[in-house]
Formats: structure tokens, sequence, C-alpha cells
């Protein structure tokens, strides 16, 4: 056990718990914060996505000990709105366990585009959704919505 | 056939909507998206335990002996249990009780449940698991089911015939051989199709908890909270009276969550006997155990057709692996044969299906249960007809076309049909006709047609009971509260069944609230399974609506002085139809209901009409209302690789009335990923020990984003005369006849029949080396590959 110390969603937390403890469990179990969902727990399926320091990452491969210091955002942080909006308007949630992880990961990609200053497509937006699996929708309003997103200026 | 069940495909109002047909958001889409929708894995309780399984590692052994005392011991650990606690034996169909909640006796598949802990964390029960002994006896394994169909030596199940037959069914419709004989042209050959799983990105996770009075209450991510509640109260031989089980926000199913599953009964059972809450959540290796997925079939077909295209006869054998459990494989069995029967209509029809039980996960009920592995075989023998006989494919499928209000060969009722509009709309936006047969080699456009039931007449206990039921609670805010048994899994039904009850009531979609799948507060309904839901649920929703509107409508009509039928309800509003200066909103209209009526609330119910066959097996595959598909599919083939793209896919679907199309669409668009994924990519099979070929997301080759086709849905609305405003199923049948659609793609591209799922590169070069080879030397060439 040793503390851990670091911001979620704006809000600096300490956490006590074994170095190599799963973030995912800390968020989910330590923190309540379940919005971050599991479904391999070895990172494949991209529905534990965070964002670390503006970084998307699978939170099931990430030991708490590697985030000291660092801003996580989850689904229930800020500057995700019209992400959300956009999937909520584009029927991009059908089952709903994927989606906190690609709306993480819609974001992260969006930040990543006007960091660069590309121009998102659905080309672009299908090799950022890739690591995100969808068992649902067949993909087809996902990218629809992190389009409608994307035009939507993707602002925070 | 009881009047409560049919209402008609328009309100009685007339035919606008101000809900239905709209792109409404799903009512429970914000908590999904920002992440406070609570699945079962995010319950968390006080003083919560944590439960694991322990697995055999044998295809199929007696067990001698179990010893959990050095698991017990382990601190930490709050209590182990074994089959002994659990003897009475359960299964879905209640004709085929073969599973235990944990092996009592022996094990029959390496991953079945022979043990379960609870434990104060994960870590702790995972490591009493390693201190549990098993003495094991191994027997003989069966992994290929001809085997199993020859041998009965050792047997897995103690069946009543002492053969390792799961079912068997011969239904003979017509003259058969007599009709072949007549034919022009007879196609006969060998299908197969592989096992797939479903793998929900959510893994199975159950919750349970006892309280100090007796009552025992399951969260559990199933699609049928209704089987659940019966299953456990029989497992654990305590009164259902004294269980509630609840279905949380549920992420994906497919068929995979239908069965009781060992989790349930063990979390329940560790629950009882230490007075904590228990918390199992499966990992994903043990979802892939779990398995319940596609049949892997062995098809044999033979179709005749008259020179002018008209189907005269098919004579069908089919052998189904069943995998180590009985599961749904009763009603596997029948769909295998009796879901054919559409959209074509032919005089005469034979078919003759095995199950049989092998040593492997237990196969069940996948997205298009039974009827997506024959409907590959026909439509592709279908194909290879048209070819011989010189017609289109698009051409021979309007020829046979069934019509609607008919019967087919094996005498279920078809009422609605939008079959041929189907084929119309992916002809047309494909552009078939100019570039079937004529793009460059290596490309080339296929199609296909299916049909799919909207739920079955055939309740899986038999009683005369409604299969769903609806209860309205009216708030005095002007809230409409729809209590329902149905499990929404994805798909949305909750939001269709809040869509249904605000276009009955005129209430905005957001006053409707719905409580679903909790056996204390909700009417029975049987379940997410056989694509029922919409259908079923959403009558009894228009029934139970249209009640409680009749009663406000009389009350606010009471209170003007004027006639019923002057009061329209619409907008949030109770209008006066002949005074637009008068209306109240619906909120005083539910006062002036509850003032004259008592404290308001109604009830609705549907059950199917009296349906099916009359023989052995007749209702199974009866359907109210059954929904149609056509698939064009384009393919292209890299003949250096051997690897196939289908780089689109147009799909046009017939589900009756679209109650929401944003919905509809997503179910098309759903159902053309997962069948053209199994087609080309994924695989759930065992290797020569039993052991599962790859259980985790890596070498289950699930497509990403970058590997789904362009799918172009359309959306086809025959209204159904007895669908809720005529809405029929969307969910499963617009997966069936992507495959063969795919797979005739492929023969137009190269010239090549694919009869053998999947279609991976290696066979697709073996069969274009076939091809190329001069005759008499097939057989070398293939050797080489």
């Amino acid at each position: 056990m040793s503390e851990h110390e670091f911001e979620v969603n704006g809000v600096r937390r300490t956490v006590s718990a074994d170095p190599l403890r799963r973030l995912l469990d800390v968020l989910r179990e330590d923190l309540a914060l379940t919005g971050t969902k599991e479904g391999c727990g070895e990172g494949e399926c991209g529905a534990c996505t965070v964002m670390i320091d503006g970084e998307a990452v699978n939170s099931c491969l990430v030991p708490v000990c590697q985030v000291q210091g660092a801003r996580v955002t989850t689904v229930e942080g800020a500057g995700l709105e019209s992400v959300q909006e956009a999937f909520l308007e584009e029927g991009g949630a059908q089952c709903g366990i994927c989606t906190p992880g690609l709306i993480v990961m819609t974001r992260a990609w969006l930040d990543t585009c006007e960091r660069e200053g590309r121009v998102p497509d659905e080309a672009e937006a299908r090799r950022a959704l890739a690591g995100n699996l969808c068992r649902c929708t067949g993909y087809g309003k996902v990218i629809a919505s992190a389009l409608a997103a994307a035009a939507e200026g993707g602002e925070r | 056939m009881a009047a409560r069940d049919i209402h008609g495909p328009a309100p009685p109002w007339g035919d606008e909507f101000q809900v239905i047909g709209k792109p409404h958001r799903k009512i429970d889409g914000l908590a999904k998206a920002t992440g406070h929708a609570i699945y079962a894995d995010d319950i968390q309780l006080a003083g919560m335990l944590h439960a694991k399984t322990l697995r055999s590692p044998h295809a199929h052994a007696l067990i001698r002996s179990i010893d959990t005392s050095q698991a017990e011991a382990l601190p930490g650990v709050h209590a182990a249990i074994t089959g002994k606690d659990m003897p009475v034996r359960y299964g879905v169909i209640p004709w085929t009780p073969d599973e235990n909640a944990l092996a009592v006796d022996k094990v029959r598949f390496i991953g079945d449940e022979v043990a379960a802990v609870a434990a104060i964390d994960e870590d702790t029960a995972n490591a009493a698991l390693e201190l549990i002994e098993v003495d094991y006896e191994p027997l003989h394994a069966y992994l290929d089911p001809v085997e199993a169909l020859e041998r009965s030596d050792p047997l897995i199940h103690d069946t009543k015939k002492q053969t390792n037959v799961s079912k068997h069914v011969h239904l003979d419709f017509g003259e058969v051989d007599a009709g072949l004989e007549a034919a022009d042209v007879v196609v006969e050959d060998d299908y197969s199709f592989h096992g797939s799983t479903h793998a929900p990105i959510e893994p199975h996770c159950a919750v349970a908890q006892f309280g100090a009075d007796g009552l025992l209450t399951l969260w559990s991510s199933t699609q049928i909270t209704h089987y659940v509640h019966r299953a456990l109260s029989s497992v654990l031989e305590y009164p259902a009276q004294k269980i509630r089980v609840v279905q949380p926000c549920l992420g994906g199913a497919f068929g995979g969550k239908s069965d009781p599953f060992s989790l349930e009964f063990c979390v329940a059972k560790l629950a009882m006997k230490t007075g904590r809450p228990v918390k199992m959540l499966w990992t994903r290796e043990e979802v892939f155990y779990a398995h319940r997925g596609r049949h892997p079939m062995r098809l044999h077909y033979k179709t005749g057709a008259r020179r002018d295209g008209r189907i005269t006869a098919i004579d069908a054998r089919i052998l189904i692996d069943g995998g180590s459990y009985s599961s749904f494989g009763l009603v596997t069995t029948y769909y295998a044969g009796q879901l054919l029967t559409g959209p074509y209509d032919f005089p005469a029809y034979r078919f003759d299906s095995t199950r049989v039980f092998t040593n492997k996960p237990p196969c069940g009920p996948k997205r298009g249960h039974g009827s997506v592995q024959p409907r590959f075989a026909f439509e592709v023998q279908l194909d290879e007809v048209a070819e011989k006989i010189g017609m289109d494919p698009i051409e021979i499928r309007r020829k046979n076309f069934q019509g609607s209000n008919t019967e087919t060969v094996n005498g279920q009722r078809v009422t609605s049909n939008g079959f041929d509009q189907c084929l119309d709309k992916v002809e047309t936006a494909s552009d078939w006709k100019t570039r079937r047969g004529k793009l460059p080699y290596g490309q080339g456009l296929g199609v296909a047609g299916s049909m799919y039931i909207s739920g079955t007449n055939y309740p899986v206990y038999p009683n005369k009971m409604p299969q769903a039921g609806i209860q309205l609670k009216v708030d005095r805010s002007g809230l409409v509260t729809v209590f329902t048994g149905g499990n929404d899994i994805g798909q949305g039904s909750n939001s269709v069944v809040a869509y249904l009850v605000a276009e009955e009531l005129g209430l905005a979609v957001e006053h409707v609230r719905v409580v679903a799948a909790d056996t204390d507060l909700c009417p029975v309904d049987l379940g997410a399974y056989s694509s029922r839901v919409t259908f079923m649920v959403g009558n009894a929703a228009i029934d139970a609506a249209r009640k409680l509107r009749a009663q406000v409508v009389e009350a606010v009509a009471a209170a003007w002085e004027v006639a019923p039928q002057r009061v329209r309800l619409i907008g949030g509003h109770a209008i006066d139809l002949e005074d637009a200066d008068r209306g109240i909103e619906l909120r005083e209209a539910f006062h002036l209901a509850e003032e004259k009526f008592d404290t308001l609330g109604s009830t609705g119910s549907y059950n199917t009409p009296t349906l099916g066959g009359d023989y052995r097996g007749g209702t199974i595959g009866a359907s109210p209302a059954y929904s149609f598909t056509a698939h064009v599919v384009e393919a292209h083939v890299d003949t250096e690789t051997g690897r196939i793209t289908a780089r689109k896919v147009w799909c046009a679907h017939d589900c009756g009335r679209a109650l929401n199309p944003m919905l509809v669409a997503g179910q098309i668009e759903g159902s053309v990923y997962m069948g053209i994924a199994e087609a080309l990519l994924e695989e759930h099979d065992v290797n020569r020990f039993g052991l599962h070929a790859g259980p985790s997301l890596l070498d289950y080759r699930m497509p990403l984003s970058i590997d789904t086709p362009e799918i172009e849905a359309f959306v086809v609305e025959s209204i159904d005369p007895e669908g809720p405003y005529g809405a029929k199923e969307a969910g499963e049948g617009p997966l069936h006849s992507s495959i063969p659609a795919l797979a005739n793609a492929i023969h137009d591209a190269v010239g090549i029949r694919l009869r053998e799922l999947p279609f991976t590169p290696g066979k697709v070069l073996r069969a274009l080396r076939e091809k190329q080879a001069p005759a008499g030397t097939e057989s070398r060439a293939a050797e080489r590959v």
C-alpha cells in the first residue's frame, strides 16, 4: 500500500492503494466513478479508455503508481458535452457499455486534430476509434457521432 | 384471438403520429453517454464479497471427489460451494434440464463450472480456487459431431435413448421426391457453417443480496429475467415469492445472455450461505467458455427448379454440433428447418436435422437463432440454380416470392410481406442491373434474401397466460410510469415502450418513465429473445395506454360536457377538436380522471393468436408476423492473397412500421456488421484437446471500425395488421442474408463457390486453384495449398 496523488476530472484525489492496482479499479471501486467500463481487462476492447494528461489510454493496463501527479479525465469529467450530445443525436450508443470509452477516445482524437491542425474526416475517425470495440452498432453511427462532434467544432 | 391483442396499425384518431416514426433519442441515452447508467458490475454494496469459479481442465471426465477444505481455511474466504450444494438440474427449455449450477458428477467441456468461492476480494477468491482439489477420471472426449452421432460409449448425457443425440427432427411437407423428379434443374451440395460467439462487450455479471427477512435479490446481466427467476427458485429450492430478479442496464447480449447461467445460482447460494452480498464478474475468457453461440452445422441441400425459375422441392439434411448441453437446442433443431419457408413459395420441403452433444462449450441462440446457417446454404444453392438456368439471381428470387397473406409449405401464416420491395431497393441502390456480372475480375455483387420471426407463439413453458404484460401508473405531476418485464439489452426496447405510451396519451416522451425487468415491480414478460419485444411488449403497451386514454378522455369530456369524440390528447394537452380555444394540460386532465375514477392505472397484455401447423413441432417457428430482408454485397477478392473484403453492403429490411427509424437503422447496421464478421473473421472453436482455440478479444477477431464495410440500410414498411402500429422485428432478420449475399458476390467476382465458412484466405486460394486446374487434377491442386 502506498499513497497516490493525482487529479481526476479536475479534483485532486489521494488514494491509498497497492502501486500495481489497476487505474480502472481505483476509478471504479475506490473513487466510485463507474462510468469507466471493463470489457476485457487485457487492453483489447477500449471500454475502459480514459485520458491521462490528454492522452487516451486503456485504464485496465495502467497501474495506479503511473498516474502520480497526472491529470486523469473520465467520461464523468467536463469537456465531453459536445461529444456526448453527438452520440445521443446520431444514435451512436446502443447497449452503451463501450460508449464511455468511445466518447473519451473521440474527445482525445478531436483534441489531437486541433493541436496538430488536422481536419477530422471519416477515414481519420475510423482509424482513431479502431482501438474501441463496439458490438452493437456496426460502427456507422459511432463514426457519424464522432464526425458530428467534429462538425460542432469539437468545442469543449 | 382475444380483442386485447390486436389494435390495428393506426391509432383510432387518425393516421398522423406525433412521436412514432421519428428519430427520437433513446430515453437512456444520456445516462449511458455520461457514464451514469448502472450496469451489473457497477453495483457495489456494503460488505460485498467477490466470487470466482473453478472450471474443468478436462473436456470430459467423471468427478471422483472434490475437497474444498483448504480453500475454505484460507484467510479472507467466506464460503466455497460445489455441485452438491445445488443438485437440482435446470435448462432454459423445461423438457431438457441437463445443466447443474456446478458440476455434480461429471464435467463435459474444458471450462465447465466445478466449484465457486466467495472471498473478500477477487485475488483472494482466485487464490482459494488453487487450493481446491478435484479428483477427475478422464473419459473419451467427443470433438467431432459425426463421431458423437455414431458412437454412444461413453455417453455425454444419460439420454433416454442412450445415444449422444440431443434432438432429432424430421418433417416432410408435400411431395419432395416427385418435385425433385419433375425439376428441370437439381442442385445438390454440402455446406459447412462454423461456430461463432456473441462477445458482448459487457462480460456476464451477477450480484446477490440475502436479507434477514429471507428476501433474495439478484441483479444480473440477463436478457430473460423471468426465466432466471423461475430457474433460481427451482435450483435453490427456495420459494419464488422470496426471490427478486432485476436486470440493470445491460451491455449487449445478442442471445448470449438468454440462458440461466452458473454465476447467477452461485452468487445467490453464496449470499445465502454467508449473509453477505456477493458479486461475480466473469473474465473475458470465461465469457468464451459460457458461449451459447452459433451452432456449427454441416448441411446437405438439394433443390429442384423448373426452367422458369420456380422451385419445385427442397430436401435438407442437417447435422448440428450442439456442444455440451441442451440450452435452447430443441428449438435450434426445429428452427434449422422451420424458418426456411419464406420469403419464397415452394410446394414441397423436407428437412432432417439432428443435434448432437460434443465436449465443447455449449451452443445456443446467437442472433438469428438456428436459421442463419440453413439460410446460408440455401441462398447459395439458389444462386447456383439461377446460374444453371441462366436467370438473374434477383429475378429468381422475385419469381419465387411468396407474397403477403399466405401460408407457407409448413403451415405458417404469413401476413405482411415486403420482400419484393426489399429486392427492389437493393437492386436499385447497388446499380445491380448495370454492374452485376460486369465488374472487373476480382470484384462482384451478390444477392440473398431471408425471413425471420417477430417472436413466436411457443412460450418455453406451456401456459395460456399473456406473453407480455404492461402496467401504467399516473402521477399527479403528469408523469406516467410504465412497468414492463421486457428486457432492454441495448436494442432500445424501453425507449420503444416510452414512444408508444407517449403517442397514445399525447405526452412528451420525457414525461414517460420506464421501469423494466424487475420481477418485484413489473408484470411478467418472457424476455428479449426470438425478436419478440417490440411486437409483443409494444402491443401490450398500446393496450394499456389505450385503456388509460379512454378514462382520461371520458373524464375530460364529462367536465366539458361534450361528446368524448371531441376530446383529443395531443402535445401534452387535452384539446377540444371543435373549439380551438378549449384545452387543458394533460396533468389537469389526469386530475379530472382521478377525481372521476379514483386512483388511475391500467394494465395491458399481449398473447399470440393460435398459430402454427397441425403437427408435432408445428408451433415452433410460428410467429404472429415475419420480417423480411434482402442484401446485396459488393465483394473484392484479392487473388494473390485470398483476402476477401466486403466493400459495401446494401440491406433492405421489412420491419413493418419503423417506430423509430434511427433505432431500426442501428439494428440493421449492427446485424450486417455481425454477419460479415462471422463470414470473414470470427471463429469459435476448440483445439484437438477440446481447449478453446483463443478465448480473448485478441484471438477472437472481431472487426474494428476500419474493418467494417460501408453499410447502407433501407427500411421497408409493409405495415403489419397485428404489429404495434404495424411494426415487426428488426434486430435479427437483417443478419441472415448478409452471409450468402457475400458468398454469391465472391462467385460473381472470381467464379468460385465457397460452401464452407468462414471464408478464409486459404479456402479462397484453394478454390481459385481448383477452378484453374484442368479437370481431374483438382485434388492434387488442393493438396498443395
